[in-house]
């Protein structure tokens, strides 16, 4: 299944925050999106995902979802967004119990094998470090087997090296089994590391200003590896200014 | 010159102390018993801590203890029971709807200043002399703190867990159910704590129309009386009361919000 942005601008009140954005998202590749701060980038994560109406255009889904799929389009928030009087297994459990499945059990098996926290099933939230209860929650999204995953920063309240080992198992977990995700960072690292096609936004109001497209499989991607580090620059190169004149702008607000 | 770094952290975290609590009464009671012995605090004024118990023991021997508690705590159960069922519902459904919201809090805060004691008449009017006034009276007492701590409890579950399960597509009772009551619950728990011991102190005035027996009833013919050994017996059936509601709720709380950081 595909995504689709037609002609979505957004504003709140009187400021516009996205302007004619037209965009598709590819099943089975990560577009990252980025852009300086307060250019949107999480607006139009959550106009994606239906928690808010466009002011004008529509986002469109293009085909149906996988067999299996519970919910087509499915969060991994910065904040994990954990219950926390909920153990691992429970907060993944929360997801699939309204959908009553015979096979619920052996599903919560399953996804936390594949984020490797079986031996934390029982532990609560408030036992785990950052990194783990964001594998938690990648867990619980991948448990509905969504058709698209819509991440929004998600590795921005970790520490550098949680965040290297996190987007290692991202990769991993890619690679085993492709899956769709559109994800939004400010770090332009990550999105090297990650995307297949980088979405770079203008400042406020967000409009698409280019499109890159990285060949180099996911799993070839080394940290530190030059051409990467080559683009991350082009990037910044695109960015640069802007960001320091959103940066400006905020202290003028 | 080399002088040590002064600690100047710590505090501001409460800890368990054990026993403190029970050393505040003895030492209370002991100044009660030495007063009133040495005469420097006359009988009119404070009934001997020793005579106290005496009555006390003498109520329990004839089996008037539990004749009285017993009606007492059965008038508490109920009442208490609907008052915070009721509570819990209303409050939340005010913080749920804007509609209830908008059209219950300014009638809760009329009705919370009312000392319900006042409203024992119309009660007996409504619901007859029997346990039926009794149990709206302490229903009504302790629905009204319920209610706001409820709402209020509500208002503050993370918003952002919400909005999780939406984009999950939970449905609205499963949200309702698995996110905003067990989210409320440390703000539920704590006005239980004050509704309950108003609970207590309705009980007594509940008591004060056809109550042939009850810890309320046995207090009042003793104030009546100014028979103030059996006056503080009964007191301190009250306090005992309400420390075991304070160090039940207290296990409740360590049980279901063991979560809690």
């Amino acid at each position: 299944m595909d995504l689709k942005l037609d002609a979505v601008t957004h504003r709140y009140s009187d400021v516009d925050v996205l302007r004619d954005i037209s965009l598709d998202i590819p099943s089975g590749k990560i577009t990252c999106i980025v852009g300086p701060s307060g250019c949107g980038k999480s607006t139009l994560l959550r106009l994606l995902g239906g928690l808010e109406k466009p002011t004008e255009g529509a986002v469109r889904q293009v085909g149906s979802p996988p067999e299996g799929c519970l919910n087509a389009l499915t969060y991994v928030f910065q904040d994990f967004a954990l219950l926390p009087w909920r153990t691992v297994e429970g907060n993944v459990a929360l997801v699939l119990e309204d959908h009553k499945l015979p096979d619920q059990a052996a599903i919560i098996a399953d996804v936390l094998a594949r984020t490797r926290l079986t031996d934390f099933a029982g532990a609560l939230p408030k036992q785990l470090s950052g990194g783990m209860k964001q594998r938690v929650a990648i867990a619980r999204a991948l448990a509905v087997n969504p058709a698209v995953m819509l991440m929004d920063e998600p590795l921005s309240a970790l520490d550098s090296q949680t965040r290297e080992l996190l987007m290692d198992d991202l990769v991993g977990l890619w690679t085993k089994q492709p899956f769709t995700a559109v994800y939004v960072t400010h770090n332009l690292a990550e999105a090297v590391r990650l995307g297949h096609r980088i979405v770079v936004l203008s400042r406020r109001p967000g409009e698409v200003r280019e499109i890159v497209e990285i060949d180099t499989a996911l799993d070839e991607r080394a940290h530190g590896d030059a051409g990467l580090e080559a683009q991350q620059q082009y990037l910044w190169g695109l960015m640069r200014e802007e960001a320091a004149a959103a940066d400006a702008e905020l202290m003028n607000v | 010159m080399s002088d040590q770094v002064t600690f100047r952290g710590g505090g501001f975290a409460p800890k368990r102390v054990r026993g403190l609590g029970v050393l505040v009464f003895v030492l209370l009671i002991a100044f009660a018993e030495w007063g009133t012995r040495s005469g420097m605090i006359s009988a009119l004024t404070l009934p001997r801590p020793s005579d106290v118990l005496g009555t006390f023991v003498e109520l329990w021997q004839s089996g008037g203890l539990f004749k009285h508690l017993l009606p007492s705590l059965s008038r508490l159960a109920v009442g208490a029971t609907l008052g915070v069922i009721a509570g819990v519902s209303v409050g939340v459904m005010i913080g749920l709807f804007a509609y209830a919201r908008a059209g219950l809090v300014p009638l809760v805060a009329a009705i919370f200043p009312i000392p319900k004691i006042a409203l024992l008449p119309l009660f007996v009017i409504w619901f007859g002399i029997d346990e039926a006034s009794k149990y709206a009276l302490i229903a009504f007492g302790t629905f009204t703190p319920t209610v706001v701590a409820t709402y209020a409890a509500v208002d503050n579950v993370d918003r952002t867990l919400i909005r999780m399960g939406q984009s999950f597509g939970l449905t609205w009772w499963s949200i309702v159910r698995k996110i905003v009551l067990p989210g409320a619950m440390p703000g539920i728990l704590s006005g239980l704590r004050i509704s309950l011991n108003i609970a207590i102190i309705l009980l007594v005035a509940a008591e004060m129309l056809g109550a042939q027996y009850g810890v309320g009833a046995y207090i009042l013919e003793a104030g009546s009386l100014y028979d103030l050994e059996r006056l503080f017996a009964g007191v301190v059936i009250l306090s005992v009361l309400g420390v075991a509601v304070s160090s039940v709720i207290g296990m409740v709380e360590r049980r279901l919000l063991r979560w809690r950081v």
